[in-house]
């Protein structure tokens, strides 16, 4: 019984995938998601813990043993109805969170077996609600407030969300044609298929948040107009929009893309319908990705499904600093694409076209850890070669977005140009406007964006209620 | 959805529309531009706002046909709608009185040339304007332009109207004889270029308005990188006006050719459909 026991707990349920050598010709999702049976196998290995650790790892504080109870005992809907309490957008949390680094990190199962698997059980809870429909709760009563979120990426739906719960009325804006943010333009349908992302935004305007599309607010509104328009909080989650560029030689030669750019033509425009879809995108044979994030990840995997003949992951560090999602890493190697690690590139050569053709690079070996606690890539001297490449993706990072800040005098700004808030809060140096995800933090996760939205969602209801108490107060003296 | 209440054939596939976009219209300044989506398989284009009237709340756009989203625009009627309109972007220009300004216009570039005037005359500005095209047929808003300038040259490429030749001609005459404080060209790049050539070794200041590949207009992209004085720069957030004489023109030639097979392939795709624009 006892040894029978131990091997259960040992392995989680492996995530079903497509076959390989199909996936890699299609857009269509690569995991495919736990069947009833397996999310109840893997459900069964949760150890239950009195004081469990994994919810510390949550940035939402989800009640990780409480839902995984329910799906032991086959009550998905009460599942769901648990996620969704702390986190309004489990489907997308479940398929892009860090989890190894967060919930799954702390699971007591991990100290000697694998830890238990949050987060393809999250999903299963949320995958399974939309054949049911997902029903909202009761309304609450309006509390007569008015809240603008600026940016419908993660940071905003969540606040969104959150604000709209607690009765507030809820306006989002965002600039492009499609609502999600990162979510819609960023991350492939392969991995985020757009359906999901669909599925959670319809949620929350079941909650009642309005969604206004095509408005950059900087240059339609300013924040001073939005408050003279009878908003009384404003919420900024514009996100870190600008791509990162590596500032060598020839870096604005054809076919050299951003991340940012080579995504929003796939993702959000659909370059891999063209021309059933107007907008195209350029993928050579020889693809080099710049980076080693998910974004990276996202990249080649794109240009392998686009056609190319080979992809390269060209990275500085090696695999272990890779900021990459494990699972994302994995993926990546499975699909045949070649990781050059301890890479950097140092000039792009053209063709007499214009053209990039090739790409030289240089070795390079870890040094001292540096601020962000991972070791510092030192080049080696003399090692220089160079790389016959078509297309080019850089995917270094992202800063942050200047619109706002530039027509906004009072917003204080730090010297990396994001949004300086107090951490509890998300208050910045005006009153009654708030700010979260990367246009604070710099380029980082969806789910601690997520969390920073929900943080800031509870200061706004703090901030309005208080705000009506006095009011009311107020009156009364004047009353009296 | 924004409607179209307005539409004007200019010249030979030369096309102008009035759009229902009140908050737009209210926060337009000269020099600034938009991007729009035709429907839901289109891609993002950015055109030049040439008119705002916050009154009606409308903003005139116009355009050439040239290729499959200009021809698409140009078979819209006047109730039909424009499903995405998002603006105004990029930094308006720089509307001061610089003394004696040369305007310089070259094809459906007088178009965006057009709001920059009108600012710069009403600033107190001398105004001398230079409108080049092809032919005379695909001349645009020379009477608005002339109402608008102390002088006025045209030049067409066949000798169809006005100097047979270049803007660039007129403009190098002028510099001879007058004294010129500021030049602003707007126009085909292979134009500007020209333009910065001239002035450059004269010392004239001279502003372009660049009008590279775009995406989605705020920052994001970073497909609009233009190379200015050596460095990189995004002509929607940075632009999309900057110093002539630091632009590298070849380069923005370069990427402006980027995608004309595809270009090519979607206007043949559209015209299968029957649609054949002018």
């Amino acid at each position: 019984m006892v040894s029978n026991r131990g091997s259960r707990l040992k392995n989680s349920v492996p995530m079903p995938k497509q076959q390989i050598e199909n996936r890699v010709q299609n857009f269509s999702e690569v995991a495919k998601g736990y069947s009833i049976e397996q999310a109840i196998t893997e459900a069964e290995r949760c150890l239950q813990c009195p004081k469990p650790l994994c919810v510390k790892g949550c940035p939402v504080e989800v009640d990780i043993p409480a839902f995984i109870k329910c799906i032991v005992e086959g009550e998905f809907k009460t599942a769901i109805k648990i996620v969704k309490d702390k986190n309004s957008l489990p489907a997308i949390c479940g398929r892009v969170c860090p989890q190894e680094q967060q919930c799954q990190k702390f699971c007591v199962l991990g100290k000697k077996f694998e830890p238990i698997a949050i987060g393809r059980l999250e999903r299963f809870v949320a995958d399974f609600e939309p054949e049911t429909g997902s029903k909202i709760n009761e309304k609450p009563p309006s509390t007569g407030k008015k809240v603008a979120i600026i940016g419908s990426g993660p940071a905003g739906l969540t606040a969104a969300a959150d604000l709209a719960k607690r009765g507030h009325e809820v306006v989002l804006f965002e600039a492009l044609h499609k609502p999600g943010g990162v979510l819609m333009y960023g991350i492939p349908e392969f991995r985020m298929p757009k359906n999901v992302v669909r599925a959670e935004i319809d949620y929350i305007k079941k909650l009642g948040v309005t969604i206004e599309m095509d408005v950059v607010i900087g240059s339609m509104y300013t924040i001073d107009e939005l408050f003279k328009q009878g908003f009384d909080a404003v919420f900024i989650g514009t996100g870190a929009g600008l791509p990162r560029f590596l500032g060598i030689p020839g870096e604005n030669l054809c076919g050299i893309y951003s991340a940012n750019e080579f995504l929003i033509r796939v993702n959000l425009m659909r370059a891999y319908e063209f021309p059933k879809y107007d907008t195209p995108v350029k993928v050579g044979k020889k693809v080099a990705v710049i980076g080693g994030g998910n974004v990276a990840m996202d990249a080649a995997r794109s240009a392998l499904r686009l056609g190319a003949d080979e992809v390269y992951i060209v990275y500085r560090r090696s695999r272990n600093e890779a900021p990459a999602r494990q699972e994302e890493l994995e993926n990546t190697e499975e699909e045949g694409i070649i990781f050059k690690f301890l890479t950097n590139p140092v000039r792009f050569i053209g063709n007499d076209a214009g053209w990039v053709k090739e790409m030289e690079c240089l070795k390079m070996n870890l040094g001292k850890p540096d601020e962000s606690g991972r070791r510092r890539p030192v080049p080696i001297k003399n090692s220089e070669f160079i790389m016959k490449v078509s297309t080019v993706i850089v995917a270094i990072g992202q800063s942050p977005n200047p619109l706002i800040p530039q027509t906004t005098k009072a917003l204080k700004i730090t010297k990396y140009g994001t949004i300086e808030v107090n951490e509890e809060t998300g208050e910045t140096s005006i009153k009654g406007v708030y700010a979260g995800g990367d246009i604070v933090s710099g380029a980082a996760t969806v789910i601690s964006a997520m969390g920073a939205g929900k943080k800031a969602a509870r200061a706004i209801h703090k901030y309005l209620m208080n705000k009506e108490r006095n009011k009311k107060l107020e009156n009364a003296y004047a009353r009296s | 959805m924004n409607k179209i209440v307005k539409k004007e054939i200019l010249a030979q596939g030369i096309k102008l529309l009035e759009v229902e976009a009140p908050q737009i219209s209210k926060k337009t300044q000269p020099g600034q531009f938009l991007v729009l989506r035709i429907d839901e398989k289109g891609e993002r284009m950015p055109l030049t706002i040439f008119d705002a009237d916050f009154t009606k709340g409308t903003v005139k756009i116009i355009f050439q046909e040239v290729g499959k989203t200009t021809v698409q625009l140009g078979q819209l009627k006047v109730g039909d709608h424009i499903l995405n309109l998002m603006g105004p972007l990029g930094n308006p220009s720089n509307i001061k009185n610089y003394g004696h300004v040369i305007i310089i216009g070259g094809g459906v570039g007088i178009a965006l040339a057009y709001p920059i005037t009108k600012a710069l005359k009403r600033a107190g500005n001398k105004i001398t304007s230079i409108l080049g095209a092809r032919t005379e047929a695909l001349l645009i808003l020379e009477d608005k332009m002339r109402d608008l300038s102390d002088k006025l040259y045209v030049t067409t490429d066949d000798g169809s109207k006005g100097h047979h030749g270049f803007v660039t001609d007129i403009l190098k005459e002028l510099i001879e004889k007058e004294k010129i404080d500021l030049v602003h060209a707007v126009g085909p790049t292979v134009m500007m270029r020209a333009v910065a050539r001239v002035t450059k070794p004269n010392r004239i200041k001279t502003i372009v308005s660049l009008n590279p590949i775009m995406l989605d207009g705020t920052g994001m992209c970073g497909g609009c990188r233009v190379t200015i004085g050596g460095k990189t720069k995004f002509c929607c957030v940075d632009g999309p006006e900057f110093d002539a004489h630091l632009v590298d023109f070849n380069q923005l030639m370069t990427r402006l050719s980027m995608y004309l097979d595809e270009e090519k392939v979607a206007l043949q795709v559209l015209k299968k459909k029957g649609v054949n624009g002018v």
